[in-house]
């Protein structure tokens, strides 16, 4: 049982979209790709920041 | 000596204010009218509203913080504004009401050289019957976050369902917009998410039904018409994503609805295709719809000219286009650049308070006539930068007169930056962190999508919860004032 799958069977509309695997679940909380995000978020938002004043 | 009034003291006045002070000097007046003793920042009563923050940790009291800077600070509402004077004496005035503990009610007479009305939404409860009290105060069968006092009865309130979980009797909660023009989807979506996370927190998830219910087309719309992403090689819809975290979530949605009544434990609303229904709750926070404060205004002579400087919905007049038409004509020129009043050089409005052109994303109603779509957000990042462009236009007029080149700042040229908190917890908590560029779609620049794939990007996980946490920070430390405030950006 893949239970990151489940949801899938709870409705319909739940059934024609997708959900994130362990992985992509993990990946979320995981500290040091987090980090790494939180780098690269800072730079994106910063620079759409500098482009809207 | 120029004076300059700025009505509402909230994201948009106080940034107005702030900076205009800063830039003006001893040599003018800059005066803050605002009923609220506290400054609230506002998107934090999400976590008061679940019990992870307290209201102190939202508010702090405005008053020194005027006295520090040289801001003059009414704590009172604005009522009327009369900006040809009266009989006999040319200079524009508003009349405010005292909401000061001992003063309470006492009007008093304040004349302006310029004036800035950054009075944000009236939040019309009254417009769903069931959901306002009928005197335009927030009803018993629902909550609300749009304030941090709503906020605090919110948890207390989640707080009786949460128990009554505990304790095995399955909960029915609901999340969402509570009128088929409401904006502010995203305050909903992190209260919804915030809940769901607490939930499982507390070990009762299983103990609930979590429902969204809201006036978007479609999921992920946010009053934008939804925004596309690159991932994973494609560019991809909003819906796609919201969808994805619903289903994860098990958060089950109903969209394209209008909350017509609501009743204890119960709504009605009606569907995009003209059907009617109900749904049962044991928890509701229903957003309400936004509309203007209400000011009325006067010509010398006594006449109403409130139609020459507001539009019916009671949001200010600027220099929009507001006679585009159909959807089809619509074009990002159509929004505002420098927020001028057409007929009353001397005033502006910043924030919420300004008339948009028309909705950004695609109108619909029902067979039945029923207007079904978000209107416009104005979330914070654009209330800011609005109200500094605004302070730059008035501080330029003052100092080098009427005739100067306003600085302009289009939704349709500025990005927002936004970070939707799904949970928190500084190791386990998540947040949507979101950049759209430019906020409002430019088809004929970006023909496709409306926007610049490049700037416009989101995704969910701990760092964005980490950003949102530093965020609450920030923005209060700069309210505030303190050293550096102005190298924080809006
Ligand atoms: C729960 C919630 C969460 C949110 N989260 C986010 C977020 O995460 N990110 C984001 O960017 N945006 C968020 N927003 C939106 C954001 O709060 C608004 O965009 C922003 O507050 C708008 O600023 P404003 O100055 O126009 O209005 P406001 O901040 O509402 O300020 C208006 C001020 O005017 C005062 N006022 C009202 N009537 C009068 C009167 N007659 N005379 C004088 N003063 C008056 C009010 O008391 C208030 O102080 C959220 C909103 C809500 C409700």
């Amino acid at each position: 049982m893949i239970k990151e799958e489940l949801n899938f069977a709870k409705n319909d509309e739940f059934n024609l979209t997708m959900l994130p695997g362990k992985f992509a679940l993990a990946m979320r909380t995981c500290k040091i790709w987090q980090f790494f995000r939180f780098m690269v978020i800072n730079v994106k938002m910063l620079i759409v920041v500098s482009k809207s004043h | 000596m120029a004076r300059l009034v700025i009505m509402g003291g909230g994201v948009a006045g106080h940034t107005t204010a702030t900076f205009a002070k800063k830039w003006l000097g001893k040599d003018h007046e800059v005066v803050v009218v605002t009923p609220n003793s506290q400054w609230n920042w506002i998107p934090s009563n999400i976590w008061v509203g679940v019990g992870q923050m307290e209201k102190k940790d939202v508010v702090f009291p405005l008053a020194p913080i005027y006295k520090k800077a040289g801001i003059i600070y009414k704590q009172a509402l604005a009522t009327t504004i009369h900006p040809e004077g009266k009989e006999g004496d040319d200079t524009p005035f508003i009349i405010i009401q005292s909401t000061e503990e001992g003063s309470v009610g006492e009007t008093e007479t304040l004349t302006y050289d310029y004036l800035v009305n950054a009075t944000g939404p009236k939040l019309n409860f009254d417009a769903t019957p069931g959901l306002g009290d009928g005197s335009g105060q927030m009803g018993s069968n629902t909550v609300s976050v749009c304030t941090a006092e709503h906020a605090v009865h919110a948890n207390d309130e989640l707080t009786k369902t949460f128990e009554k979980a505990k304790a095995g009797k399955r909960q029915k909660i609901l999340v969402g917009t509570g009128h088929g023009t409401c904006t502010c989807q995203g305050a909903a979506f992190e209260y919804i998410f915030n809940i769901e996370h607490e939930a499982k927190k507390a070990g009762i998830r299983d103990m609930l039904d979590i429902k969204w219910i809201s006036n978007e087309a479609f999921l992920g719309d946010f009053g934008m018409g939804g925004l596309h992403m690159k991932v994973g090689g494609y560019a991809v819809s909003s819906k796609l994503f919201a969808e994805s975290l619903y289903a994860e979530r098990n958060v089950e949605w109903i969209i394209g609805a209008h909350t017509s009544k609501v009743e204890e434990g119960k709504i009605e609303y009606e569907l995009l295709d003209g059907t009617m229904h109900e749904e049962t709750f044991d928890f509701a926070m229903l957003i309400p719809p936004f509309s203007g404060v209400g000011f009325k205004a006067y010509a010398k002579d006594g006449a109403d000219i409130t139609d020459q400087l507001f539009m019916p919905n009671g949001f200010m007049k600027v220099d929009a286009k507001y006679d585009a038409g159909a959807y089809e004509n619509w074009k990002a020129s159509d929004w505002p650049e420098t927020y001028q009043n057409p007929s009353f050089g001397n005033i502006f409005a910043a924030g919420i308070a300004f008339a948009p052109p028309h909705l950004i994303s695609k109108p619909m109603s029902s067979p039945n006539g029923t207007p079904i779509n978000p209107t416009p957000p104005r979330t914070g990042m654009p209330a800011g930068i609005i109200g500094k462009a605004v302070a730059h236009s008035v501080c330029d007029m003052i100092k080098a007169g009427d005739d100067v080149e306003l600085h302009k700042a289009s939704m349709a040229e500025m990005g927002a930056a936004c970070v939707a908190s799904a949970g928190k917890g500084v190791l386990h908590g998540t947040a949507a962190a979101m950049t759209v560029y430019p906020v409002v779609p430019d088809f004929e620049k970006y023909p496709g999508t409306g926007r610049d794939t490049k700037y416009t990007f989101g995704e969910i996980g701990l760092a964005g919860h980490w950003i949102k946490h530093i965020l609450h920070h920030m923005f209060i430390y700069k309210a505030k004032l303190k050293p550096g405030w102005t190298l924080i950006p809006e």
